[in-house]
């Protein structure tokens, strides 16, 4: 185990070097590039034994990734923003053709006006693709997670792709200290991949990704709703497990202070570490107030947040992203599924910076109730 | 916690800087951030980036308003860019520069890191350079580490050049 001061980029490169895949297509962009370079770097100094797919564009990458999984080998792949959008179609199949691989989102802003900076809009966008999608706050959640995300994926259970959702430039471009784990720790948590039941094979033929017709589509969807039912109880195996080779703790969901607290902060992401210091120093004024980090959002961990949230009054809900019309997308989660008091905020769009002062004003408006459902913080007033 | 911004030029290596320094702090035992402003960078157009130094993880995750120290690697920035936006009472201030005047108002310390690198690298990168001064001003990172860092981020006779033009910025601290 080494411990080194790099950005979330490298740890993700770090992170798919010690999984072992054996097909890595990707393709660059903004803030996802060093990922793809580091990789491209590691397959030629042969620190990974991996087939590096040089593609010309992110539908080819996620399309050749889908064709590599689903002979059965493991897979990664990395993108970004507009690079996701154009993975769009291929998405839906990746998720229906149970091809478990694992893809790193470099959260940005989608276009237009155009814009390379942070904010969750691009992975939001895919929610209902049929991936599972886990948020993380910091360069050293960026390396486990993306190990984990293997584990879970490639679970009999589950067999549904997982994105690893990282904060563009705030962690992408931000160097911190991560520790590296041995390969031999990782080998024995993540042992290589064996396609089991439907994968292909020029001595066992086989389609997969056919046509189904009325007669079995719904059943084909219901199976994928099942997996991603199953995913909840998985990853929280996994996490456990991983603590146990690792000693770093993760769960679907991070309550930080909510014991007691009147008021909840419900966040996913590198913001989840501003609000914590913020907490504290709302805590050190005599203000019940607590953090509820969300890691998975798909599957949407209800049971994890209603523990989570029990005694508290209201949730104050920060989202980076919108769905135009209603809210943001975890506000509009929270608010279907989860019986409390909820106020939405829309903060960070584009690479707005949210300070303190923003968590404040959001903290200050819940207190007092605001007067809208979803206040947008930080809007430039006329 | 100790905040230090850096004001240069694209293409003058603030960055890089900001990141040798926060590899240094790290070698000295402090846990450490440091990043760009998140930007389109282009040569010769002004960039900024930060560093974050202390004894526990850092949790932070804005950009820096109120630095502790500002690292200015390039003084005709002065007319261009505030580099002494929200700095407090007590933030120094290195300037690499050799006609700067301050009204006495700021905690200022000019070097002229612009010579020791023509002099010593044969050219005008003074992100290393700086950052030797800076740290026998402050103790805030140890000479030893830097030049450590310094060596590992640029092998060979470049690291080497390098080192040896932090270290003589250092011994003028």
């Amino acid at each position: 185990m080494i411990r080194e001061v790099m950005t979330a980029n490298k740890a993700v490169a770090e992170a798919a070097r010690l999984a072992k895949p054996q097909v890595i297509p990707v393709y660059p962009i903004t803030p996802q590039t060093t990922i793809s370079e580091y990789l491209a770097q590691y397959v030629a100094d042969e620190k990974i034994d991996a087939k590096y797919v040089k593609v010309e564009s992110e539908h080819s990458a996620i399309s050749a990734a889908v064709g590599a999984s689903a002979t059965g080998v493991r897979v990664f792949t990395a993108t970004s923003s507009q690079g996701l959008m154009l993975m769009h179609e291929i998405l839906f199949a990746a998720a229906g053709m149970r091809t478990p691989f694992v893809l790193a989102d470099a959260n940005r802003a989608i276009s237009a006006p155009l814009n390379i900076w942070n904010d969750q809009q691009d992975s939001i966008a895919q929610r209902d693709a049929g991936w599972l999608q886990i948020y993380v706050e910091n360069a050293q959640e960026a390396l486990d997670t993306t190990l984990m995300a293997y584990k879970i994926s490639e679970n009999p259970k589950v067999l549904l792709p997982s994105m690893v959702c990282l904060d563009g430039f705030i962690l992408t471009h931000t160097v911190e200290p991560v520790e590296i784990p041995d390969q031999e720790p990782v080998d024995e948590f993540l042992p290589p991949y064996k396609a089991e039941h439907a994968f292909l094979d020029p001595k066992n033929p086989m389609s997969i990704g056919n046509l189904a017709d009325p007669d079995y589509y719904l059943e084909a969807r219901h199976d994928m709703q099942v997996a991603m039912e199953n995913s909840i109880e998985v990853i929280q195996q996994t996490c456990d497990e991983f603590a146990e080779i690792f000693g770093r703790k993760y769960g679907l969901v991070e309550p930080y202070k909510t014991e007691d607290a009147e008021i909840i902060f419900v966040a996913m992401g590198s913001l989840c570490s501003t609000i914590r210091v913020i907490v504290d120093q709302l805590r050190e004024q005599g203000e019940k107030v607590g953090l509820l980090k969300i890691r998975a959002y798909r599957p949407f961990p209800v049971e994890a947040i209603d523990e989570a949230v029990k005694n508290c009054d209201k949730l104050a809900v920060i989202d980076k992203n919108v769905t135009f019309g209603i809210g943001g997308a975890l506000y509009t989660d929270i608010k279907a599924k989860i019986h409390k008091e909820a106020y939405g905020f829309i903060a960070g769009l584009g690479g707005r910076d949210i300070t303190p002062d923003s968590i404040l004003e959001v903290y200050e408006k819940t207190k007092n109730v605001p007067e809208k459902e979803v206040t947008w913080i930080g809007l430039k007033e006329e | 916690m100790i905040e230090i911004r850096f004001h240069g030029r694209g293409g003058q290596g603030s960055v890089t800087a900001a990141e040798i320094l926060a590899k240094a702090a790290f070698k000295d035992g402090k846990y450490v951030q440091a990043f760009p402003f998140f930007g389109v960078e282009r040569r010769g157009a002004p960039v900024m980036a930060f560093t974050r130094i202390d004894d526990k993880p850092i949790d932070l995750r804005y950009q820096i308003y109120n630095p502790d120290y500002v690292l200015v690697l390039d003084d005709g920035l002065l007319n261009v860019v505030d580099v002494f936006s929200g700095i407090k009472d007590n933030t120094e201030v290195i300037i690499n520069t050799t006609d700067f005047e301050g009204s006495g108002e700021h905690k200022v310390y000019d070097i002229d890191a612009t010579g020791i690198a023509l002099e010593m690298l044969g050219r005008n990168i003074v992100n290393t350079i700086i950052l030797g001064y800076f740290a026998k001003k402050t103790n805030v990172v140890s000479i030893e580490s830097l030049v450590e860092v310094i060596k590992e981020t640029f092998p060979g006779k470049i690291g080497e050049l390098n080192a040896e033009a932090t270290q003589k910025a250092y011994e003028m601290g």
